[in-house]
């Protein structure tokens, strides 16, 4: 009896094991392709990017920094938040090196269909409202809550926690952009609480 | 040959998964937010029934009674790993929009109770053709509660709006709108099946 049952279990994580072997590259290509797709979508034409990780609020950050012939042309910024009305919402925001917003991309979201899924939308109320402009001159909340931002009609989580990420996404690029942490040491380093006071509004 | 051909039809009629069996019901109300995710699920669904029922008819014989279930798990478990590592490299979009419902294909009663219902009893083609018949009645069963939810919930049908988005209701892609459109369904299936 045991010995059925253990022979079961050896077979089906040999077969397991097998094709984690063939799939481990292709699902490592799959992913590649798309942040590759994702950096393409919001940055202006580069060449290449260097990544540096950061960690801010305990959730990891990375910023995409690309070059066209020598020359910052913009930063992609990885950015997420757990705020979401289904959980993790994960973007890549691009900006200019002014701070401008370039253009959002959602990567991943778990948000009601019909709703909060409209944030991924081309020309969604949210994206317009941070498309072309600077973080710095805007107030990083929806309109209900006194902000800049435009939400989604029926979707007020869902907004809130996409301006959670948009702020978060506007420290990591101050961070890498103004050198407060140099960029080869960044990873592990917390981001201090105290710089955006926007931050511990979002959260609450 | 007949007799073959019942044992298919009798998975999408007869003996539907959803609507006669009513196994099942996390996944289906979960994932039938749009059409395309129920499809999608149901596909996954009946892949994964398909090779355990298969699996699980030709080693009925080696595995004792005391460790059944046990054993069915760790097959069907297996199988499902694969799916997901499959569909996690090569439809990576699928993947993402079926999300946390793939590993919980493990523990969809339709699997397990097929097994225990039909493949530990049948030999192993005609369990082959009972998980074909029974992930296509499941998979009918998600894309029309699916296509139902998403043209009354977000006026659309296969992600393709319909341009009436305005006037939908949006309590239909939510979750008491899964069990509404699930109940009149439900109603509407057995009655048509009656006649």
């Amino acid at each position: 009896m045991v010995a059925v049952l253990f022979g079961i279990t050896l077979v089906s994580s040999a077969a397991v094991g097998v094709v984690n072997l063939i799939t481990e590259e292709p699902i490592a290509e799959a992913k590649a392709k798309a942040t590759v797709e994702a950096l393409s979508n919001v940055l202006p034409e580069f060449e290449q990017t260097a990544k540096s990780d950061l960690t801010i609020d305990e959730l990891p950050i990375a910023v995409y920094t690309a070059t066209a012939s020598g020359e910052i042309v913009g930063y992609a910024v990885e950015t997420l938040t757990k705020a979401g009305f289904g959980g993790t919402v994960k973007m890549m925001v691009g900006f200019l090196p002014s701070g401008e917003v370039n253009n959002v991309n959602v990567l991943e979201q778990a948000e009601t269909p019909g709703l909060g899924t409209k944030m991924c939308d081309e020309g969604n109320p949210l994206l317009a409202s941070f498309r072309g402009k600077n973080p710095a001159d805007m107030k990083m909340a929806v309109k209900k809550d006194g902000g800049d931002v435009d939400a989604l009609t029926a979707a007020t989580i869902s907004s809130r926690a996409y301006v959670d990420a948009m702020a978060r996404a506007y420290a990591a690029l101050v961070e890498i952009r103004d050198g407060e942490i140099a960029a080869d040491t960044a990873s592990g380093a917390t981001y201090n609480e105290g710089q955006q006071t926007q931050e511990g509004e979002e959260n609450e | 040959m007949n007799n073959k051909l019942q044992l298919i039809i009798k998975g999408i009629v007869k003996e539907n998964p959803t609507f006669v069996l009513v196994l099942g019901m996390c996944p289906t109300l979960g994932t039938t937010t749009s059409a395309a995710n129920g499809f999608g699920m149901g596909l996954a669904t009946m892949a994964v029934l398909i090779m355990s029922n298969f699996v699980i008819s030709l080693v009925k014989n080696i595995i004792p009674d005391k460790v059944r279930i046990p054993s069915f798990i760790v097959i069907i478990a297996s199988f499902v790993t694969v799916i997901q590592m499959l569909m996690q490299a090569y439809v990576p979009s699928l993947y993402a929009s079926l999300g946390v419902f793939i590993p919980l294909i493990v523990v969809n009663c339709v699997i397990l109770g097929r097994a225990e219902a039909f493949a530990s009893k049948n030999g192993a083609f005609d369990s082959i053709l009972d998980g074909i018949g029974i992930g296509l009645g499941f998979t009918l069963s998600l894309t029309v509660i699916g296509a139902v939810r998403e043209i009354l919930g977000s006026g659309a049908i296969f992600g393709m709006p319909l341009g009436i988005a305005d006037f939908t209701p949006l309590v239909f892609v939510l979750a008491p709108g899964g069990f509404l459109s699930l109940g009149y369904l439900m109603v509407l299936f057995n009655k048509l099946a009656k006649k």
